[in-house]
């Protein structure tokens, strides 16, 4: 099976997830100025979630808020339509007790799930503290990355490889998230970088295990081209690939569907990004490799193939 | 078998056998090994329910906060916590200046709060002849106990406010408005405005009122109901000295009013009827039962050397905690059984050694969630599934090498070593990525006191750890165990290999 021979396909297959993320990337920057829409977590604010007996309209619950003096808030029923969140500037304990007051008072009896408020300050300091391990992340993955090809030759074009890949998962859940938060109104917390972080972590882990086997097979078949010993170390990896995927898959999916409803969010993200991680380290970072190898990277896409010149 | 391989799988037995009876004293009959346990650990808010407070000293940035003061003050939040009967509580200092309250399963939270974040300094003042009514914020001869600081501070900034404006004079002495801000002292209008905006009392006239005597010299205070008309009250008595002033005071101020003042605001304005000789008394305002144990807790535990306020708060019902718990036993269950079975299907022989591995990983894991112990939310959960996941990464690594080696024509035992020594590389060094992202996401949520954050970053990294040794050193044991067992036999049958 020949998988190295068909690389152009992949990366047009992984422009084509891309491109649909970095859209809705561009409008949710163009409404909000953000590359989706934040949680309190960032911005600084509160989060009221409470469930009635009965069904209620979110327009109702939005005007008694509002009547009772809370800036424009924001009302979203989610499940079974009894349950709704109302979000707003950081507002009071007492002001809380008061909507839940007004809200019984009209709308039936009601019980508190989840009530946060997160201060102007803490915003700012959990913001920064994201941007910070963001990139504390990437530099000691990168640095961890150079650091296990150092005695292999090239071994700053596996890191490098290895980083596209991962940049690759990145960009896609991004996108998935942004295309999600612009048509069911997803909000990234710190959960949303937490599995942001984690999908990069199994992104090297899965790209490492194929570049690990083709850190092996170069030295025991010199004189076999490249672009075979690639691919023949590809093919051998693929059934763990495959295997271990299924595994995290059956996982996730299980969460998913039948986990904490908190976390939805956060799993889905795990999920999409996993799903990423899979295709971009076999499709992404050892095709690209042979891509180096053969220095193609500028006419890749250019016409017949025309054989380089340098191997 | 070699004697060596024999006192692993002893050690191994021994370990499997101790971490079970760590992962469930009670119930050993439960069949998803495990799973059923991790509801039953150290539980985070998000799964049983309560609130997670962070309080911040609210003083103004520009003023220092020793670390002495955050002790202090952490000490006696965690006094009123306990005296508020909360079941397991969690205080603990984030940062120079902030502290993280964790109140699981709180039923009515914002009581809670009330009760441990108000500062708690409690003053008898002396009103003379004016009826205060309760609500009034009033300013008195006694600065906050944050005192030393805030007054060392203040005046180098304030003699211009004192000589332009005798009200900015008031200001200066703390009252948690931030008027003492030396910025502020610079412009005396602004200042004069600032007071009296929070001021908006029925006394028009700015007026220091004398502190008798404070919360400090408390000795006890407690809840009494009035026996007429049922109302929770809040008994005190002071210790003897301040008794003694007590009494001074009361016997030359018969018919003028003794204002009780909690936090700058009065909170009740009875009139001196005879001269109180024992220092002992009780405050009547209009308090809930609630209120009334909040304001005794207070005073018995003292001020706080420096006001809190609630920069971030979550709570989080116990109905939604409970789901959470049921869903992720579901789930936890569903994803795990399924694992299981693929990895029996898929590599029959090896696959049911891989569970056997699989579950000492879950009995260990499980083990040292409770030892250490390591409060579980849910993210924390997810990440001890996925780290499930990890375990098995390993072993198809191991198994698919072997398998390899097989084919090359290897014998068993070769073939079985083989896939164990060459697969480590691959699986030291992609775990170590893992590990990596793991660390960093620890220190992101620990900065802010993020617990879910937090909790998903240890249960990943205790899991992939654990998971590196019941993967590699369990399963290889089992394994040699049973190719000593069977001997060479098992060679050429290549479906309970699963080739």
């Amino acid at each position: 099976m020949d998988i190295i021979g068909k690389r152009k396909w992949y990366f047009v297959i992984s422009a084509m997830l891309i491109i649909p993320g970095l859209i809705a990337i561009g409008i949710s920057f163009s409404r909000w100025g953000t590359p989706f829409r934040l949680s309190i977590d960032f911005t600084s604010g509160s989060l009221l979630e409470v469930q009635f007996q009965e069904k209620v309209q979110p327009g109702q619950v939005r005007a008694i808020v509002e009547g009772l003096g809370v800036v424009d808030p924001t009302v979203q029923t989610v499940g079974d339509g009894r349950t709704v969140v109302i979000r707003s500037r950081p507002i009071e304990a007492e002001t809380k007790t008061a909507i839940e007051a007004g809200l019984e008072q009209e709308l039936g009896a009601l019980t508190e799930r989840r009530f946060e408020t997160v201060g102007p300050s803490v915003g700012r300091e959990v913001t920064q503290a994201a941007a910070l391990a963001t990139i504390a992340a990437s530099l000691a993955i990168l640095g961890f990355i150079v650091f296990a090809w150092r005695k292999v030759p090239n071994s700053m074009r596996y890191g490098v490889c290895a980083t596209v890949a991962t940049l690759h998962d990145i960009l896609v859940t991004l996108g998935f998230f942004s295309i999600m938060s612009l048509v069911l109104g997803w909000e990234a917390d710190a959960l949303f970088l937490t599995a942001l972080l984690t999908v990069v972590g199994f992104s090297v882990q899965d790209t490492i295990v194929v570049f690990d086997r083709i850190r092996e097979n170069v030295p025991k078949r010199r004189g076999e081209p490249y672009e075979l010993i690639v691919n023949r170390s590809l093919l051998e990896t693929l059934h763990r690939s495959l295997a271990t995927q299924l595994n995290a898959i059956f996982i996730i999916i299980a969460i998913l569907f039948f986990g904490g409803a908190t976390i939805k969010q956060f799993v889905a993200v795990l999920l999409v990004g996993m799903l990423s991680g899979s295709y971009s380290s076999i499709f992404n970072a050892v095709p690209l490799l042979v891509v180096w190898e053969k220095g193609e990277l500028t006419n890749i896409f250019r016409g017949p193939r025309r054989q380089p010149a340098t191997q | 078998m070699r004697t060596r391989d024999l006192r692993l799988l002893i050690g191994i037995i021994i370990v499997v056998v101790f971490c079970a009876w760590v992962a469930w004293p009670n119930n050993p009959g439960i069949h998803f090994l495990g799973i059923n346990r991790d509801i039953e650990l150290r539980q985070g808010l998000d799964l049983q329910g309560g609130t997670q407070v962070l309080l911040e000293a609210d003083v103004p940035a520009t003023q220092q906060v020793t670390k002495d003061q955050m002790d202090a003050a952490r000490g006696i939040v965690e006094n009123r916590v306990d005296a508020l009967g909360v079941v397991e509580p969690n205080v603990q200092l984030v940062g120079d200046r902030r502290m993280m309250v964790e109140l699981p399963g709180i039923k009515d939270p914002d009581e809670a709060v009330d009760a441990f974040k108000g500062t708690g300094l409690l003053e008898f003042i002396d009103a003379g002849t004016t009826y205060l009514r309760p609500g009034t914020d009033v300013t008195t001869t006694q600065g906050q106990a944050a005192g030393g600081d805030a007054a060392a501070a203040t005046p180098a900034a304030s003699p211009a406010a004192t000589e332009a404006q005798p009200a900015a004079t008031l200001a200066a002495t703390p009252t948690a408005d931030g008027a003492s801000t030396p910025a502020a002292a610079a412009q005396p209008t602004t200042e004069a405005q600032a007071t009296a905006t929070p001021a908006a009392s029925p006394t028009p006239e700015e007026r220091v009122y004398t502190t008798v005597l404070s919360g400090k010299d408390l000795k006890t205070a407690g809840v009494v109901l009035n026996p007429q008309t049922n109302q929770p009250n809040v008994s005190f008595t002071f210790n003897p000295e301040a008794a003694k002033t007590l009494s001074d005071f009361t016997s030359n101020n018969v018919g003028r009013y003794l204002a009780i003042v909690l936090d700058k605001k009065v909170i009740s304005c009875p009139v001196i009827n005879s001269p109180i000789p024992n220092g002992e008394g009780v405050i009547e305002g209009q308090f809930s039962l609630a209120e009334a144990q909040g304001l005794a807790v207070q005073l018995k535990y003292g001020a706080l050397p420096i006001p809190l306020k609630v920069v971030d708060r979550r709570d989080v019902g116990p109905t939604l905690g409970q789901d959470s718990v049921a869903r992720s036993v579901q789930a936890g269950a569903i994803g795990l059984v399924v694992v299981l079975l693929f990895m029996l299907i898929y590599y029959r022989l090896p696959g049911l050694l891989a569970d056997l591995a699989l579950l000492t990983y879950a009995l260990v894991t499980i083990a040292i969630f409770k030892l250490v112990p390591i409060t579980l939310t849910l993210p924390g959960v997810t990440g001890f599934l996925l780290s499930v996941g990890m375990a098995v990464d390993a072993n198809i690594l191991i198994f698919e090498r072997m398998k390899e080696e097989l084919r090359h024509g290897k014998s068993l035992s070769a073939a079985v070593e083989a896939g164990f020594s060459r697969a480590w590389t691959s699986i030291r060094d992609s775990n170590l990525s893992t590990l990596i992202t793991c660390v960093i996401l620890f220190w992101f949520g620990s900065t802010y006191g993020a617990s879910t954050v937090k909790g998903f970053a240890v249960t990943l990294f205790l899991g992939v750890a654990v998971s590196m040794f019941t993967a590699i050193t369990v399963t290889r044991t089992f394994m040699r165990a049973t190719l000593a067992a069977s001997g060479d036999s098992l060679r050429d049958k290549h479906q309970l290999l699963g080739i």
